[in-house]
C-alpha cells in the first residue's frame, strides 16, 4: 500500500524496517551469547542472520519493483544517489579506523617500544628492538613469516583492477542498450570478484598453516588480518550485489538513461576496488 | 530541485494504533516517536544519575557498591548522549526540516522509519546488560581498555549495542543531508536555510563521518577480547592510548555534534521573540563550518595526561583555544540580535537565553581545560565534569526544552501552559546551577571524577551538589507533565503561534497536515 | 591538614576573590586550585588564575549586556524593534579581539608546559607502577622498592566507625622524598590504566601498562602530600590514594638506609624454613593488603565478579595450580601476576594463609624457597 504525490514518491507504510531490527538484533545478541560461550547462541545468530538477510531481500525487491513500475522521478533518483555517496563514504571512514590503527602502530607505537622511548625500552622492553612487520616485544603468537606482496596479493590487485574496466565495459554496453555485452561484462566483472575470493581464501590458509600468521600474531597479524578481512567481507557482498544486477540485466531491468541501482552497485565496487589499492601499498608492500 | 506536490488527502487511509507507529514512513510520526524516545532515555538515564547523586550525597560507601557505581556512571552517559540527547535531535530534525525547507517528507522514508526503530532494540540491549552476570559496563563510557575488556558477559552487548546505534545515527544523518541538499522548495538557496537547518545540514556530517570511527574502535576491543589480537596491547605492539586516539577522534566531533543543533534551536528561537532578523547570518554559517572542521583537529585535549609528546600537546593545546573564536562570534551574534529588539519572554525565549548565559560558562570552564600544564591538575576531576554539565544540561538539554516549547503548539496545535512553563525554567535554571556549579569548586579542591567515596573536604559540596541534583530532576517531571498536558489538549493555537516568528514551519496550520507541502511553497 | 568549617567556605564562596586564591589559603582549599610546593605547581596556579580573571570579566562584559538588553529592550517597556542585521566591522572586531586575547593566553601556557615536559639532569629517579589497586614505588638504583595502598579501615568507609581526618587519603607505606631535589618519576602501570596525582606537586601523569610515561617535581616544602588515582581502574579506583612525605636530606637518607637493612632481613628471611603459624600470620596482613579487596576479607570473594576462595577447587586443590595462578595471574581478569608484586617470602605466605584460613584446612604449607624456584 503505497502512493505517488505528483512527483516526489513517499511510500506509505513499510514492515521491513522493524524486521530488520529484529534480524539484527536477533543475530547480534545470539553473537554475544556465543562469544560469552552459552548454547542457544549459533542457532539465535544463524535465525537472525536469515531473518536480516530476507529483510534485505524483500526490501530490495520492493524497491525494485516500484522502481520498474516508474515511480521514482529523477528526484528520487538523486536522492538514492546521495543516499548511497554517502553511504560510501562512511565506509571510507570506517576503514579509515584501522588504518589509522595501522599507521599508529607503526610510526608511534612500535618505534616507542622499541627505543625511540629509551625508558620505556630500558625499563619494561629491555634489549628489544622494533622492525616492521611486529608481534611486539612480548613476541606475541611466536614467530611468523610476513605476507609477501608479489604473490598471491599481486594478483589479486590485477583482479580487481581488471574487473574495475569490466564493469566500465558493462556500464557502456548497457549505454548502448547492448545487452548481451552488458550480461557478458557482468557476469565477468562478478567472476573476477569471486576469484579474487578464492585466492584470498588460499592467502589465509597459506598464512595459518604454513607462516604462522594469524590474528593473534601482535599488532601485525591484528592490523593485517582486520584489514583484509573487512575488504574481503566488502567483495563478497558486492560480488552478491553484482550477480544480482547481471540477473536484473537478464530480466530485462535498467534503461540507458534510467538505471542507478547499476551504478550505486558499480560505485560501490569502484570503492572496494580503491581500498584494495590501498591494503596492497601499506600491508603489504610498504 | 523543483518540488511540485498534487495531493488530496482523504485519498489515502492512515493506519492506526500500534501498527501506525511500527510501520510509518511519515517524518512527523517518526520525528515524534524519535522525541517521545528521548524523553523516556532522558528519565532512565536521570534517574541513574540520581542514584550516583545519593551515593555522593555524603562520605562512605551508603547505597550501592563501588562496582555498581561506575556502571552508573557508564550507563548514565551513554544513554544521556546517545538515547536522549541525540535522538531528541534527530527528532527535532525529522520534524522540522522538511518543514522549513518546504519538502513534502525526509528524501529516504523507509530508511527513516528504520533510523528509529533500530534504537529502542539497541538500548534494551545496553539495560538488559544491568541484569548479567559481572554487571553493566563499568568502564565510563569513553570505555577504555585495559579496564573494559575486565567487562564481565555484558561486554560484547555493550560493543554491539553501540554498532546498533552508530547504524542509526549514520542512516539518520544521511537522510537528513539527502533531505536538505535535494529537497529544497524552489527559491529555497542555501543561504536562505534556517539556521537550524544548516546546523544539522554540518552535524549530520560530523556524525557520518564520526561514527564509523567510533564503530571500527569498538570492534577492535571487541577483536581484542575475543580473538585475541594486540591492539591495544603493548606486549603485541599495540598500546592503550591508540584506543583512546581514535576514540576520541570520534568523541571531540562527538561533543559538537550535541551542540550545533543547539546553536541552531537557538538561532531560531532569539529573532523571533527579539522581533529582530537574526544578526550576522552568514558568519553564523561560517562560524559554524570552521567550528566544524576544528572539531577534527582537537581531540587529544581529551589526552592531556597520557604522556603525548610536547610538540603534540602544543598542537592540540593551540588548536582548541581557537575555537573560542567561532563559537564566541555566535554567542556575540546571538546578544547582538537581542540588542535594540523588541522581547518577550514566553518560556522559548527564556530558555534560550539561559542557554546562551550559561552555555557560555560551560565554554569557560572548557577554555581554561584546553590550556595544558593547567589540565595537569584540571584533568579527570569535577572541574571536568561541571565543565560538561555546563554545556550538555544547561547548553543541549536546555537548547532542546526550548524547541519543544517553542514547537509543540505547532506540532500539536495546542499551547502549552505558559505559567507551569515559566516555572519548570525557573526552577530548573535555578537547581541546575546548585547541581553543577560547586562540582566546579570540588575539582579545583582536587576531588576525581567517577569516585564513589570521597574524603571529607569535599563533603558539603557534594552534599549541595546533590541536593540541587535531586530537585532539578524532581523539576523535570514538570516537564513530562506539560508535554503530555499540550498534547491532551489546551487553548488552539494559531498558525503563526508567535507573534514575530519568521519561516515556512509558520506557514503551515498547527498542527500541519500528514504530508508537510504537497504544493511546494514559493520562497521570496 | 584542616578542614574548614562549612561557614569558612561560604564565606570564601561570597566574593570571587576566594576562587583567586587572595584569600588565606586554608579556607580556599576546598574551593581553588592549590598552589601547591613546587615551581611547576606554582605556575600551573598562576596560569589558573589569570586564564579564570580573563574569562572572569570577558563574561562580565558578555552577560552585563545580555543583561542590560533583556532589562531595557523589552516589549512591555515599548521597546521597538531596530531592524539592523549584520556588520562586517563588528564581526571582524569580535573575531580579532577574542583571537589576541588566546595568543595572550597562550603564551606563559607554552612556556609553562615546555618546563613541565623537561625530565633531564633530576637527582633522583623513582618507578611508579600502578596495580589495581594500590601503587608500587622503585628507587632505581637504590636497591630500594615496596607497595604503598590505603590504609583507612573498611569499618570507616562502611560507617562503623567515625571517619578519621585523613579518610581515604591515607596509606601504609608513603613514598618518600628529599626536598629541594628534582624527582623524576618513571609511571607505568601493570594491569589497567591509572594516573597518578598529587594535586600540591603539579599535575598528574596517566600509568599505561607497558609504557612508562615520564614527570618531575620538585618540593621545596617538608610535608605530606596526599593525592589520589585519577584515571578510572576499576571497582576500588576510589581506593588507591598517594602519600608523598617530603623529608630535608638528612631525615631522607636514615630512612632509605632503614628500607634497605629491612630488605636484607626479607632476603635472608626467604631462605630460611617458616614455620606454619608464621606464614599464616604474615600471610593474613598480606592477603588483606593484596587480595581482600577482590576476594574479600571473609574470603567469600563477589559472586559474578571475584571468585570466592573459601573451599574452591583452587585454595583446597593441589598446591602447584594455587602457586602458579598467584604468581602468574588469570588472562583477561583483574587477577593480577603478584610475581611482579610481592616477595617470595609474601607469597609463600599469603598462599598459606588462603590454603588454610576460613575453614579451608588443607593442612600444607609453602615455603619461600619453593616459590624462588618456581620463578
Ligand atoms: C556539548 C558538548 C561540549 C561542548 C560544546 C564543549 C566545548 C568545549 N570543550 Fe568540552 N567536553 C565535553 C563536552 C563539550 N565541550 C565533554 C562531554 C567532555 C568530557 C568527556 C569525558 O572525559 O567524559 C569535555 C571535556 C573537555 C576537555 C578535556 C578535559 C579533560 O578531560 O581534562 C577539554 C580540554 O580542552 C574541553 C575543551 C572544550 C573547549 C575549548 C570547548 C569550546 O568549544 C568552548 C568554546 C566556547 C567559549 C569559549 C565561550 C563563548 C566564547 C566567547 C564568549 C568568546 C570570547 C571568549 C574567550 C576569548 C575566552 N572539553
Ligand atoms: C547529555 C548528557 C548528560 C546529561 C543530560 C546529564 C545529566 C546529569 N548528570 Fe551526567 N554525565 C554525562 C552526561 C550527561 N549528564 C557524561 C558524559 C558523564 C561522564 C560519564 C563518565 O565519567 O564516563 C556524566 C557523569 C555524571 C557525573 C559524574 C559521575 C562520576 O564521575 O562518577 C555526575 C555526578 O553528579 C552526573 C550527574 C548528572 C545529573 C544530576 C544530571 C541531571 O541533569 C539529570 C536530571 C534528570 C533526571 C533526574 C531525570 C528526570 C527525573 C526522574 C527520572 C524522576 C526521578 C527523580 C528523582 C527521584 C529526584 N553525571
Ligand atoms: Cu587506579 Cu584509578
Ligand atoms: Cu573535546
Amino acid at each position: 500500500m503505497s502512493l505517488t504525490q505528483g512527483d516526489y514518491y513517499v511510500p506509505h507504510g513499510t514492515a521491513w524496517p522493524i524486521i530488520g531490527s529484529i534480524g539484527l538484533s536477533t543475530m547480534l545478541i545470539g553473537t554475544a551469547n556465543f562469544l560469552n560461550g552459552s548454547g542457544i547462541g549459533m542457532t539465535m545468530m544463524i535465525a537472525g542472520l536469515c531473518i536480516t538477510l530476507f529483510m534485505i531481500f524483500g526490501w530490495f525487491r520492493t524497491v525494485i519493483n516500484e522502481s520498474e513500475e516508474g515511480a521514482y522521478n529523477s528526484q528520487v533518483d538523486r536522492s538514492f544517489r546521495w543516499g548511497m555517496g554517502w553511504f560510501i563514504f562512511s565506509e571510507v571512514m570506517f576503514f579509515a579506523a584501522f588504518f589509522g590503527a595501522l599507521f599508529y602502530a607503526r610510526t608511534l607505537s612500535g618505534p616507542w617500544l622499541g627505543g625511540a622511548d629509551e625508558v620505556t625500552n630500558s625499563l619494561l622492553w629491555d634489549g628489544w628492538e622494533y622492525a616492521w612487520p611486529t608481534n611486539g616485544p612480548g613476541n606475541v603468537g611466536g614467530h611468523f613469516e610476513r605476507m609477501a606482496a608479489w604473490g598471491l596479493p599481486a594478483i589479486n590487485t590485477m583482479l580487481l583492477l581488471s574487473s574495475g574496466v569490466t564493469i566500465t565495459l558493462a556500464h557502456w554496453a548497457l549505454k548502448k542498450q547492448d545487452r548481451a555485452k552488458l550480461v557478458l561484462w557482468m557476469l565477468v566483472t562478478a567472476a573476477l570478484g569471486a576469484l579474487f575470493l578464492f585466492f584470498q581464501v588460499e592467502e589465509y590458509m597459506e598464512a595459518y598453516q604454513d607462516m604462522n600468521l594469524t590474528l593473534g600474531s601482535g599488532v601485525y597479524g591484528s592490523t593485517f588480518f582486520m584489514l583484509t578481512g573487512f575488504h574481503g567481507l566488502h567483495v563478497t557482498i558486492g560480488t552478491i550485489m553484482l550477480l544480482i544486477i547481471a540477473f536484473r540485466c537478464m530480466k530485462g531491468h535498467f534503461t540507458p538513461d534510467q538505471h542507478f541501482g547499476f551504478e550505486a552497485v558499480a560505485w560501490y565496487w569502484h570503492f572496494v576496488d580503491v581500498v584494495w589499492l590501498g591494503l596492497f601499498i601499506f600491508v603489504y608492500i610498504l | 530541485m523543483s518540488t511540485t506536490m498534487t495531493h488530496d488527502d482523504h485519498h489515502e487511509e492512515h493506519p492506526t494504533g500500534l501498527s501506525r507507529w511500527i510501520f510509518t514512513t511519515n517524518h512527523k510520526d517518526i520525528g515524534t516517536l524519535y522525541l517521545l524516545f528521548a524523553l523516556l532515555m532522558f528519565m532512565v538515564g536521570g534517574a541513574m544519575a540520581m542514584i550516583i547523586r545519593l551515593e555522593l550525597f555524603q562520605p562512605g560507601l551508603q547505597f550501592v557498591d563501588p562496582q555498581f557505581f561506575n556502571s552508573m556512571t557508564t550507563m548514565h552517559a551513554l544513554i544521556m548522549i546517545f538515547g536522549a540527547v541525540m535522538p531528541a535531535f534527530v527528532g527535532l530534525a525529522n520534524w522540522l526540516v522538511p518543514m522549513m525547507i518546504g519538502a513534502p517528507d525526509m528524501a529516504l522514508p523507509r530508511m527513516n522509519n528504520w533510523s528509529f526503530w533500530i534504537l529502542p532494540f539497541a538500548f534494551a540491549m545496553l539495560l538488559s546488560t544491568l541484569l548479567m552476570e559481572g554487571g553493566a559496563p563499568a568502564g565510563g563510557w569513553t570505555l577504555y581498555p585495559p579496564l573494559v575488556l575486565q567487562t564481565g558477559n555484558a561486554f560484547p552487548f555493550l560493543i554491539f549495542s553501540i554498532h546498533l546505534m552508530g547504524i542509526s545515527s549514520i542512516m539518520g544523518a544521511i537522510n537528513v543531508i539527502v533531505t536538505i541538499v535535494n529537497m529544497r522548495a524552489p527559491g529555497m538557496t542555501l543561504m536562505k536555510m534556517p539556521l537550524f537547518v544548516w546546523t544539522w545540514l554540518i552535524t549530520a556530517y560530523l556524525l557520518i563521518a564520526t561514527m564509523p570511527v567510533l564503530a571500527g574502535a569498538v570492534t577492535m576491543l571487541l577483536t581484542d577480547r575475543f580473538f585475541d589480537t594486540s591492539f591495544f596491547d603493548a606486549a603485541g605492539g599495540g598500546d592503550p592510548v591508540m584506543f583512546q586516539h581514535i576514540f576520541w577522534f570520534f568523541g571531540h566531533p562527538e561533543v559538537y555534534i550535541l551542540i550545533l543543533p543547539a546553536f541552531g534551536i537557538v538561532s531560531q528561537i532569539i529573532p523571533t521573540f527579539a522581533r529582530k532578523p537574526l544578526f550576522g547570518y552568514s558568519s553564523m554559517v561560517y562560524a559554524t563550518s570552521s567550528i566544524a572542521f576544528l572539531s577534527f583537529i582537537v581531540w587529544a585535549h581529551h589526552m592531556f595526561t597520557v604522556g603525548m609528546p610536547l610538540t603534540g600537546e602544543l598542537f592540540f593545546m593551540y588548536a582548541t583555544m581557537l575555537i573560542a573564536v567561532p563559537t564566541g562570534v555566535k554567542v556575540f551574534n546571538w546578544v547582538s540580535t537581542m540588542w535594540r529588539g523588541s522581547m518577550t519572554f514566553e518560556t522559548p525565549m527564556l530558555f534560550a537565553v539561559g542557554f546562551v548565559v550559561m552555555f557560555t560558562i560551560g565554554g569557560f570552564s572548557g577554555l581554561m581545560l584546553a590550556i595544558t600544564p593547567v589540565d595537569f591538575q584540571y584533568h579527570d576531576t569535577y572541574f571536568v565534569v561541571a565543565h560538561f554539565h555546563y554545556v550538555l544540561v544547561t547548553g543541549a538539554v536546555f537548547a532542546i526544552m526550548a524547541a519543544a516549547y517553542y514547537w509543540m503548539p505547532k506540532w500539536t496545535g495546542n499551547m502549552y501552559n505558559e505559567t507551569l512553563g515559566k516555572w519548570h525554567f525557573w526552577l530548573s535554571t535555578i537547581f541546575v546551577n546548585v547541581l553543577f556549579f560547586p562540582q566546579h569548586f570540588l575539582g579545583l579542591a582536587g576531588m576525581p571524577r567517577r569516585i564513589p567515596d570521597y574524603s571529607l573536604q569535599f563533603a558539603e559540596f557534594n552534599m549541595i551538589s546533590s541536593i540541587g541534583g535531586f530537585a532539578f530532576g524532581l523539576t523535570q517531571l514538570m516537564f513530562v507533565y506539560i508535554v503530555f498536558q499540550t498534547i491532551r489538549g489546551g487553548e488552539k493555537a494559531t498558525d503563526q503561534v508567535w507573534e514575530g516568528a519568521e519561516g515556512l514551519e509558520w506557514t503551515l496550520p498547527s498542527p500541519p497536515p500528514y504530508h508537510s507541502f504537497s504544493v511546494a511553497p514559493e520562497i521570496k | 591538614m584542616l578542614v574548614p568549617t562549612f561557614k569558612q567556605k561560604l564565606a570564601s564562596l561570597a566574593g570571587l576573590a576566594a576562587l583567586t586564591g587572595s584569600s588565606g589559603a586554608m579556607a580556599e582549599y576546598a574551593l581553588n586550585l592549590m598552589p601547591g610546593v613546587t615551581p611547576l605547581s606554582q605556575s600551573a596556579y598562576d596560569l589558573h588564575v589569570l586564564i579564570l580573571w580573563i574569562c572572569f570579566w570577558i563574561g562580565m562584559v558578555v552577560f552585563g549586556v545580555i543583561f542590560y538588553s533583556v532589562l531595557a529592550h523589552r516589549k512591555s517597556r515599548g521597546a521597538v524593534a531596530s531592524q539592523f542585521h549584520e556588520s562586517t566591522t563588528m564581526e571582524i572586531i569580535w573575531t580579532v579581539i577574542p583571537f589576541i586575547i588566546l595568543i595572550g593566553m597562550a603564551i606563559p601556557a607554552t612556556k609553562t608546559l615546555v618546563a613541565m615536559e623537561d625530565v633531564s639532569n633530576s637527582d633522583l629517579n623513582i618507578k611508579v607502577t600502578g596495580y589495581q589497586w594500590k601503587w608500587g614505588y622503585d628507587y632505581l638504583g637504590e636497591e630500594v622498592g615496596f607497595l604503598s595502598s590505603l590504609s583507612t579501615p573498611l569499618a570507616q568507609v562502611t560507617g562503623e566507625e567515625p571517619k578519621g581526618e585523613h579518610y581515604l587519603l591515607e596509606v601504609d607505606n608513603p613514598l618518600v622524598v628529599p626536598i629541594n631535589k628534582k624527582v623524576r618519576l618513571s609511571i607505568t602501570a601493570s594491569d589497567v590504566i591509572h594516573s597518578w596525582w598529587v594535586p600540591e606537586l603539579g599535575g598528574k601523569k596517566d600509568a599505561i601498562p607497558g609504557y612508562i610515561n615520564e614527570m618531575w617535581f620538585k618540593a621545596e616544602k617538608e610535608g605530606t602530600y596526599r593525592g589520589q588515582c585519577a584515571e578510572l581502574c576499576g571497582k576500588d579506583h576510589g581506593f588507591m590514594p598517594i602519600v608523598v612525605v617530603a623529608k630535608n636530606e638528612a631525615d631522607y637518607q636514615q630512612w632509605l638506609s632503614a628500607q634497605k637493612t629491612a630488605n636484607d632481613a626479607d632476603a635472608a628471611a626467604a631462605d630460611r624454613e617458616w614455620s606454619k603459624s608464621d606464614l599464616i600470620a604474615r600471610g593474613e596482613t598480606v592477603y588483606n593488603s593484596s587480595c581482600a579487596a577482590c576476594h574479600q576479607a571473609n574470603g567469600q570473594g563477589i559472586p559474578g565478579a571475584f571468585p570466592g576462595l573459601v573451599g574452591s577447587a583452587l585454595t583446597t586443590g593441589p598446591k602447584n595450580a594455587h602457586i602458579d595462578i598467584v604468581m602468574n595471574g588469570k588472562a583477561g581478569t583483574a587477577m593480577a601476576p603478584f610475581a611482579a608484586q610481592l616477595k617470595d617470602i609474601d607469597i609463600a605466605a599469603v598462599i598459606t594463609y588462603e590454603r588454610n584460613a576460613w575453614g579451608n584446612d588443607v593442612g600444607d604449607m609453602i615455603q619461600p624457597s619453593e616459590i624462588k624456584a618456581a620463578r
